[in-house]
């Protein structure tokens, strides 16, 4: 018998299937999402930082805000001020509950006046539904109608000007239009998880398959390869990138008040626009606003040297984490913990070992000396780190729009 | 225009109240009320030519001592509000299946003497009965005189108010108030059954425990609604107070005292809206247009309407709009007037051969006095008219308080004519099958009348007229939401730190400048006025 199973394909897993030698599979929203296609995942991570490749993000969270309450329930939702957003353009933003604290991050498209997608880690439909009272808005989830692809890397501007009759070469960094791939009408933004240059295409599911034949069958001189979540997660390490449930925790899903995070304590005080209209969370943040907080999200690179003293005292040189590590360990400053890292890995791109951190806001000046907890042959030892600012890789190419 | 400093929605007494208490403090305040007349659920209206009646409540029990004091509402002469208070010293008649009556009066001795041909034993506890019952009453009035302690977030004020509260509670005794705590979450017949067997005087007092809710004698809380009517009444036996001239000159009198104290009353004029800027209220919008600019609101209304119904729900975060529309409001009371012809006459004194069973004659003479008529013979016939209830039908037996007003003022009706009042519960507001209409109110009135005529046989010949209102005649009339007279139901979970939502039990709402002083705030309703002066403790606490 065949137990029908809990975890979907997404809309290109006839594609990615047959790709994934490695047969390593991770759950994303219910969704197979490849961890790497090949056994390892370095050429991938590669492709995105020196020619292009394909990332599948179909199981992100869709949603479709049409109809004259769509700009005031955006408004009402997220931290930014979306009176300001023009057409075409894409705001990154979190989201809060009433006492400010961060529920979820995500992208909001403005695709018209009155038309607006919204992506998302966590299911938002209720708390769009819950905020939507009063207004006169259509509220759609498109997560399984709308696929989405992300085309990332330095590569990509000209393997998609090759396929597509819009204007791509024009369309500037969180800009978003809509043109046709080979044919099949899409929404292309350029926008990404990596850091780089890069867009994501958002087409109808049921144009996903020739969407994917079409860019893979004109990737090929730009070096085009699929990549999987373990490559795109070294990328968003470098950029910087908050994730969902390893950098901070959903407020609705909290178990106590300290696992939560106001936008300021994530580093993302500059979403918060507290003239903007009424946003929940947006009286608790005026009141945070008016004391500086307590906690402050940085980058941190650990100090080679140190590394290699506490290797060296087991006679091994430093082991180096190969993929992005999701645990959280200490950090302390002056001999007393002041934080915790919750993101750490090598960057092979800047040959340093790198991580995100959440420190006490008197010991995140960046350039502060800090140890890191290192676990040595089953052994805690401690290396030295400095604070560092995040993005740790920003190159021009990201917002430069030739 | 120059904003005043509070327009107070609603001219019930609560919101006058909380007027007079600001006006007092020096506050520019304007009150807006819907009706043409102040008082809220304590009207008085001209059903018919020449009757006065007593639309909402038909009792008074206890307005909270310091307002009454504080206010001079008894007192004549023109600085005085001139209330007249009466009150018969029989409190309550309670006639039984077999034709005796039950009566209670204030008296533990002589209530003692009452309760003997039902239950020697019972009528020895009595009086300690009332003595315990008065000891928990009394503990819970320090709860309703303070506010309800915050507990998440709480600062170091917070934990000074506990503190206080803590040191009132252990004056009263240690006892006392784990007594409190026993007794609160229990059920009423639970609470009864520990003291007595007479299963009329069981009845008679467990009406008490149910009144506005939609929940049995047999429900968790029940006890402590029998303890909620007695605080301020001043003993287990509930005063029967009436107003001179009808309920209504009790808003004329607070109307008369705000006023005094400096506001403004303005009735005939319905609020549209609250406006808000900034998540700042800033005033109201009039339905008939005009705004009137005011640098705080303050509602009597209750939270439903007002936080759902008049601010624009952009202004409040989702979670709690959720807590405000799990409100439980679940209405119940009915109310049913009759104009009478002639004097009821009870079974049991109406009949000479009968005038030897207990209570008889003595009975007739407390319903001519002005005691009010509970028909509950027993925990079971309340039970079973919940029963009904429960399945979203009225009560085909329900229970009832009835109260013949011309006794203590023939004013109310034309000469020889009389004016029989009846709460009748339990009345749901949302009916399984149908909703309310005119056919279905008529045959609440019959049920009303053939229940009543049971204990009164001259009942039916000696209606002159009737009027009846439905919870949905209620809930229209006094702006009540679902019909339910406390602005909300008073179940454990919707009582002190819970009322109106958990969180928000300190008249406060999320929108600043913006408060709540109805019956639907701590210590809730029953025309005591505690919501209302608690409030503007609150604000006037804000201001400093």
């Amino acid at each position: 018998m065949r137990v029908p199973s809990a975890v979907r394909g997404t809309p290109f897993h006839e594609r990615t299937g047959p790709l994934c030698q490695a047969g390593n599979w991770r759950r994303w929203a219910g969704h197979f999402a490849a961890s790497s296609y090949e056994p390892t995942h370095e050429h991938e991570y590669q492709a995105i930082r020196s020619a292009c490749a394909l990332i599948d993000v179909s199981p992100l969270y869709k949603y479709r805000l049409s109809g004259p309450g769509a700009a005031a329930l955006a408004n009402r939702v997220v931290t930014r001020d979306v009176d300001r957003q023009d057409v075409g353009r894409v705001y990154y933003t979190p989201w809060c509950d009433a006492a400010g604290k961060v529920r979820d991050d995500g992208t909001l498209h403005r695709l018209g006046a009155s038309d607006f997608r919204l992506t998302s880690a966590e299911p938002t439909l209720t708390w769009l539904h819950e905020n939507a009272r009063g207004l006169d808005v259509n509220i759609e989830e498109e997560t399984e109608r709308v696929a989405a692809l992300a085309l990332q890397g330095p590569r990509s501007r000209d393997l998609l000007r090759r396929i597509t009759d819009g204007d791509v070469a024009e369309l500037r960094y969180f800009g978003v239009m809509s043109a046709r791939i080979a044919g099949i009408a899409a929404e292309i933004s350029r926008t990404g998880y990596t850091g780089d240059l890069g867009y994501e295409i958002w087409v109808r599911a049921a144009d996903a398959i020739p969407l994917w034949d079409a860019l893979t069958a004109a990737g090929g001189p730009f070096g085009l390869a699929p990549a999987g979540m373990l490559a795109l997660d070294m990328a968003r390490l470098e950029a910087g990138l908050l994730l969902v449930d390893v950098d901070f925790i959903p407020a609705h899903r909290a178990i106590i008040e300290g696992q939560k995070s106001s936008p300021y304590e994530l580093g993302l005080g500059w979403t918060v626009s507290l003239e903007a209209s009424n946003f929940v969370g947006r009286a608790a943040l005026r009141a945070e606003r008016a004391r500086p907080p307590a906690w402050r999200f940085r980058g941190i690179a650990l100090d080679w040297e140190s590394l290699e003293a506490a290797y060296a005292t087991v006679g091994l040189p430093p082991q180096l984490p190969g993929t992005t590590l999701r645990d959280s360990v200490p950090l302390y400053a002056g001999g007393r913990q002041v934080g915790y890292a919750t993101s750490r890995g090598w960057s092979p791109t800047l040959k340093t070992y790198l991580g995100l951190a959440h420190l006490e806001a008197e010991s995140a000046v960046v350039g502060t000396a800090l140890e890191i907890e290192v676990t040595v042959e089953h052994r805690r030892r401690r290396a030295g780190a400095t604070v560092a600012k995040a993005p740790f890789f920003d190159p021009e190419r990201k917002r430069a729009t030739p | 225009m120059k904003a005043c400093d509070a327009v107070v929605i609603g001219a019930g007494h609560n919101g006058l109240i909380a007027a007079a208490y600001l006006a007092r403090a020096g506050l520019r305040v304007v009150v807006v009320e819907r009706s043409e007349a102040a008082g809220g659920c304590g009207a008085t209206e001209e059903v018919w030519p020449g009757y006065r009646v007593d639309t909402g409540a038909h009792s008074l029990t206890g307005i909270d001592p310091r307002v009454m004091a504080g206010f001079g509402l008894k007192e004549a002469g023109p600085r005085g509000a001139g209330l007249d208070l009466m009150s018969p010293a029989p409190c309550v008649v309670s006639p039984q299946p077999e034709g005796e009556a039950l009566i209670l009066e204030r008296d533990p001795a002589r209530t003692a003497d009452l309760i003997r041909p039902f239950s020697a034993r019972d009528a020895a506890r009595w009086p300690e009965f009332v003595r315990a019952m008065s000891r928990a009453s009394r503990a819970l009035g320090v709860l309703y005189g303070t506010l309800p302690p915050r507990l998440a977030g709480a600062g170091r004020g917070d934990l000074w108010e506990l503190l206080r509260l803590g040191a009132k509670m252990n004056r009263l005794g240690r006892r006392d108030a784990l007594e409190l705590m026993r007794l609160i979450p229990m059920t009423v017949e639970e609470l009864l059954h520990e003291w007595f067997e007479s299963e009329a005087l069981k009845g008679t007092l467990a009406a008490e425990g149910i009144r506005g809710i939609c929940q049995g004698p047999l429900a968790s809380g029940t006890g402590y609604m029998f303890l909620h009517h007695m605080v301020g009444a001043g003993g287990v036996v509930r005063r029967r107070r009436q107003v001179r001239g009808g309920m209504g000159a009790l808003g004329d009198a607070l109307r008369r005292v705000a006023v005094a104290a400096g506001a403004e009353v303005r009735l005939g004029h319905e609020v549209a809206s609250i406006r808000v800027e900034d998540g700042h209220a800033t005033g109201i919008a009039l339905a008939g247009g005009g705004e009137i600019a005011a640098s705080r609101v303050v509602s009597s209304a209750d939270p439903g309407h007002t936080l759902l119904g008049l601010v624009d729900p952009g202004e409040l975060a989702p979670e709690f709009l959720r807590a405000l529309d799990n409100i439980k409001y679940r209405g119940v009371v009915a109310k049913v007037h009759l104009a009478l012809g002639e004097p009821p006459r009870l079974r049991s004194g109406g009949d000479a051969a009968q005038t030897a069973l207990p209570g008889g004659d003595v009975a007739q003479a407390a319903l001519l006095a002005g005691a009010a008529i509970t028909v509950a013979p027993s925990i079971h016939y309340i039970e079973r008219a919940y029963d009904d209830a429960k399945y979203g039908r009225p009560s085909v037996r329900p229970v009832l308080d009835a109260v013949l007003t011309t006794a203590l003022d023939p004013s109310l009706a034309p000469e020889g004519c009389h004016l029989l009042s009846v709460a009748s519960q339990y009345t749901p507001f949302r009916l399984t099958h149908g909703s309310w209409n005119a056919e279905r109110r008529e045959a609440l009135g019959d049920a009303v009348v053939q229940a009543l005529t049971e204990h009164i046989p001259n009942l039916e010949g000696a209606i002159l007229h009737r009027h009846v209102l439905t919870p949905a005649d209620l809930a229209d009339r006094f702006a009540l939401p679902e019909g339910n007279i406390h602005h909300g139901e008073m179940t454990l979970d919707q009582v002190f730190l819970g009322r109106p939502v958990a969180g928000w039990a300190r008249y406060r709402t999320p929108i600043d400048g913006l408060y709540l002083c109805g019956a639907g705030t701590h210590p809730g309703g029953g025309l005591n006025g505690r919501p209302g002066g608690g409030a503007a403790a609150r604000i006037l606490r804000d201001l400093k």
